[in-house]
């Protein structure tokens, strides 16, 4: 499968060689499981293998929270509070799901800034770039669906602003919207489609992973030099690369591992920190919260949304130039989705022949102020919309979209890359001189 | 420099609470109660819950609801634990169910749940202490919930003990002036005072007291598995960390061959 | 390679069992909890035993109640039928279809299937074998049946025809067991708890 020339799965018993001709499946899971890796991986490659841990942990605790949830506005709320105090050890298995979803999100955002920095999306790794965006989109999708489901204040509101984006699409929006909410507002059909989709995203998402796998397996992993595995024979590459079990499973299990300390703290320490106590109040029509914040994994891209305000020139200019259809709050959806899209078309605003930020000297610290940039984007989204928040938030959102439209595709063109190793063997050399030749350090 | 930079961020990133940014008004004064319940390793004091209860049962539940608590709860462990037989008593005594399969009212039993009570349009308190957040510090970080908890009993007891006995008439009805409620005006007359629940075994009953003794009452009402969780918080943390051990070693053995000393 | 090899060997076996170990233990107790949380919950349980208060049935009656989802008799037996039981008693002895009496309520599960093996000790103040406590489903095919009917003058099932006697015990039909009877005691008072 992979590029890289490797030992292939051999069947030697006969039992062996009948199961192979007929369905070569242990031959996929071993060229899988034994891919040669770039040995040079650091820290910032485990979160892959955490992601799919959560994959799989939000698939397993959300199918288990269904045996004992009802989607209905009657019984939804009642129905969680019984998993919480009458399904033996159901509580757990909700907070556990419950930050779950914080933890994917924590992975998945550091996932896609290793990505931006060391260059993982350009050639030839496009497709895996995309569709990991398209990943990343289903579990926001996934996510909100899935906060609506408890039916709380927050749920009930939340769910009312977010589809009321849709309503903002000039001309097919309100029946986009309806069609979305299937009424005239949130309601029981709303909440048991949201239940519908919630189940059944992570399934899609799980397929989009195993598309998101074989296409890095196919062009091999990038590394944090940027630099390919030498490819010419097969005792070249495993100079570079060593196989991915055991090596980086029991290296990716070790940061799991370690990630997982922290997340077992969060459940069951203090559970409710990253949610938000107006969830514990049933959902109620008539009375709406006095601040609807989303979920903390939300606010960057809601900060993008309320930045572009009827004062800002560029929304007015949108304005005049489309005789009124792109009014202040389109404009704003099209910020927040353009936002995400704007990523999404990293590998070809990116024009630099260089891979790996380590040897850009000026794109390191654009980079930073990009991740600067997310988390006072972040901070943005969770403050009441007025000054100077407000100002602040289209400082921020206009540099996320000046990072990827004008400093990515001016950077390749000006910047002098500093010197790079010539193979993944000299990188890692450098690290860790190997026993037979290790020089006594500097 | 620019490695450490990263790193931090990304860390940051990790222990990001964006929302507790959501800091909510300013003028609200919440009280720091002590509560025995607080930090990784505090648990329910059963006797204060029990005073709690009996607050409760005297004072709110002639307004208030708790109507997904089940009765039976009050003899689990980690609760207020009282015997078997005491709640079966005290759910007769003190509650009538309407029963449907009947058609009329009848005393209720420990399978019930605490009755609804919207008759005045009082909040339900089941959830309570953990519908409202006393505390979103540091800096709106909400780091302290570790230690303080996320400060819905403080919100309570600050409340019951906030009134300043000041009052006004809007539209009919009256409010009165409260220092921890959003906003300043209550419609709720202040519930509790000196001296108002007498204790069997004698135990302090100033505002203060009562107060703490309710709130804490509400906060087993809201979150009732709290010592299971902590429990299990606690072996899941140490066992993690034993497996990060074994892993950590494991991964330094099984990648020594291929490395050396570490050069800088 | 050194004379310390062997060590280093065994030294990284176990290291590799014990790091497998934990991971497996890691895994069996998060599987744990997703497999109990199937159980029955704690409002079901809650409901494995009820309190009947059972003041108001007078000798000759017989009270029904839910427990468990299925229908329980609770019948006060008169002088009468506390001497027609014993009478039964007497003539069913040897040629009872189901000898055991199916009472959860003596540890012997062989025991006869006499009248005093199935009644309730009697509360103070009232004569032995006053009080029964039996599942009311056919042992047949699970059927209700009828108090005070059948050859018995005891329970008969209308379905299938099967007769049960004053002691709730089998005597004809197809019915192959004696109504069992559920774990049952006084609580306090008139005040029965079954479960």
């Amino acid at each position: 499968m992979s590029g890289i020339p490797h030992d292939h799965y051999e069947p030697k018993t006969g039992a062996e060689k009948w199961l192979h001709s007929r369905l070569p499946v242990v031959g996929l899971i071993y060229d899988t499981i034994m891919i040669p890796t770039p040995k040079n991986l650091n820290w910032w490659w485990i979160w892959g293998i955490v992601l799919a841990f959560c994959l799989v942990l939000q698939i397993v605790t959300g199918i288990i929270l269904v045996m004992h949830y009802t989607p209905h506005v009657d019984l939804a709320f009642e129905s969680v509070e019984h998993i919480m105090r009458n399904v033996n050890g159901g509580h757990m298995i909700r907070y556990v799901h419950m930050n779950g979803a914080s933890l994917f999100f924590v992975a998945v955002y550091i996932h896609i800034f290793r990505g931006l920095f060391y260059g993982s999306y350009k050639a030839p790794r496009e497709i895996t770039w995309i569709v990991g965006m398209l990943i990343y989109l289903l579990m926001m999708g996934t996510a909100f669906m899935g906060y609506v489901l408890p039916w709380g204040q927050m749920s009930f509101w939340g769910a009312t602003v977010i589809t009321g984006l849709f309503g903002a699409i000039p001309l097919v929006g309100e029946p986009i919207q309806t069609l979305l909410l299937g009424g005239p507002a949130v309601d029981n059909a709303t909440l048991n489609r949201f239940f519908s989709l919630h189940y059944l995203l992570p399934f899609v998402i799980a397929g989009l992973v195993i598309v998101h796998i074989w296409a890095f397996h196919t062009t091999g992993n990038n590394n944090p030099t940027g630099v390919d595995v030498r490819k010419g024979s097969k005792e070249e590459a495993e100079k570079d690369t060593l196989p991915f079990w055991p090596y980086f499973v029991i290296k990716d299990f070790l940061g799991l591992a370690v990630v997982l300390v922290i997340f077992w703290a969060i459940v069951g320490f203090m559970p409710n920190y990253l949610g938000h106590p107006d969830n514990y109040i049933p959902a109620n029509p008539l009375v709406t919260p006095a601040h609807i914040v989303p979920e903390w994994y939300f606010l960057p891209f809601y900060a993008i949304l309320r930045a572009f305000t009827g004062e800002v020139w560029v929304v007015q200019f949108a304005s005049f130039v489309t005789g009124g259809i792109v009014d202040a709050k389109f404009f704003g959806v099209l910020a927040m989705f353009g936002a995400i899209i704007a990523m999404a078309l990293a590998p070809w605003l990116d024009t630099s022949t260089v891979r790996s930020g380590k040897y850009r000297p000026q794109f390191k610290w654009w980079f930073l102020l990009l991740v600067i940039d997310f988390f006072a984007l972040m901070w943005l989204g969770a403050m009441p919309a007025e000054e100077p928040y407000a100002t602040f938030s289209l400082i921020a959102s206009a540099y996320w979209f000046g990072y990827f439209f004008v400093i990515l595709p001016l950077l390749g063109v000006i910047e002098k890359p500093d010197a790079m190793p010539a193979t993944i063997e000299d990188d890692f050399n450098a690290h860790y001189g190997k026993k037979s030749d290790a020089s006594p350090a500097e | 420099m620019f490695k450490k930079l990263v790193t931090g961020a990304a860390f940051a990133l990790a222990m990001i609470p964006a929302a507790s940014f959501a800091a909510g008004g300013g003028e609200q004064h919440i009280e720091d109660f002590a509560f025995s319940f607080e930090g990784p390793f505090g648990s329910y004091d059963q006797n204060q819950l029990q005073r709690g209860l009996q607050i409760y049962t005297e004072v709110c539940a002639s307004c208030h609801g708790l109507r997904l608590v089940p009765i039976r709860t009050l003899s689990d462990e980690g609760g207020p634990q009282l015997p078997e037989d005491q709640v079966r008593a005290y759910a007769a005594d003190n509650f009538s169910i309407y029963d449907a399969a009947l058609d009329e009212d009848r005393p209720a039993k420990p399978t019930d749940n605490f009755p609804v009570n919207d008759g005045v349009g009082a909040p339900d308190l089941s959830l309570m202490a953990k519908a409202r957040a006393g505390f979103h510090g540091p800096y709106g970080l909400g780091i302290n919930q570790l230690v303080k908890g996320m400060g819905g009993p403080e919100y309570i007891a600050s409340l019951l003990t906030g009134y300043t006995g000041e009052t006004k008439q809007e539209a009919g009805t009256t409010f009165y002036e409260n220092t921890a409620f959003p906003g300043g005006w209550i419609s709720m007359a202040p519930p509790l005072s000196d001296e108002q629940v007498e204790f069997i075994d004698g135990h302090a009953n100033d505002l203060h007291h009562l107060s703490e003794d309710i709130s804490a009452f509400l906060m087993w009402t809201a979150e009732p598995k709290m010592m299971d969780r902590k429990q299990a918080g606690l072996v899941g943390v140490l066992f993690l960390t034993l497996l990060s051990v074994l892993l950590y070693l494991t991964n330094k053995r099984l990648w020594a061959p291929h490395k050396g000393k570490k050069q800088h | 390679m050194s004379h310390a090899d062997d060590h280093e060997g065994t030294r990284r076996d176990f290291l590799y069992y014990a790091t497998a170990g934990a991971g497996a233990v890691t895994a069996g107790a998060a599987i744990w909890p997703l497999v109990n949380q199937m159980n029955p919950s704690a409002d079901v349980q809650a409901l494995s035993s009820i309190f009947v208060d059972v003041a108001d049935v007078e000798p000759g009656t017989q009270l029904t109640v839910m427990f468990l989802g299925k229908p329980v008799f609770i019948r006060h037996r008169t002088g009468a039928e506390i001497q027609k039981a014993q009478e039964q008693d007497a003539e069913a002895a040897g040629t009872l279809p189901d000898g055991n009496a199916r009472n959860a309520n003596i540890t012997d599960q062989d025991a006869p299937a006499t009248d005093a093996n199935r009644v309730l000790p009697s509360p103070d103040g009232e004569a032995p074998g006053a009080w029964i406590v039996q599942m009311g489903v056919c042992t047949h095919l699970g059927c209700v049946p009828l108090g005070d009917a059948g050859d018995f003058d005891g329970w008969f099932c209308p379905c299938h025809g099967s007769h049960y006697d004053l002691a709730g015990r089998i005597r004809k039909g197809p019915a192959p067991e004696n109504l069992p009877i559920p774990p049952v005691r006084w609580d306090s008072g008139k005040t029965l708890k079954i479960g």
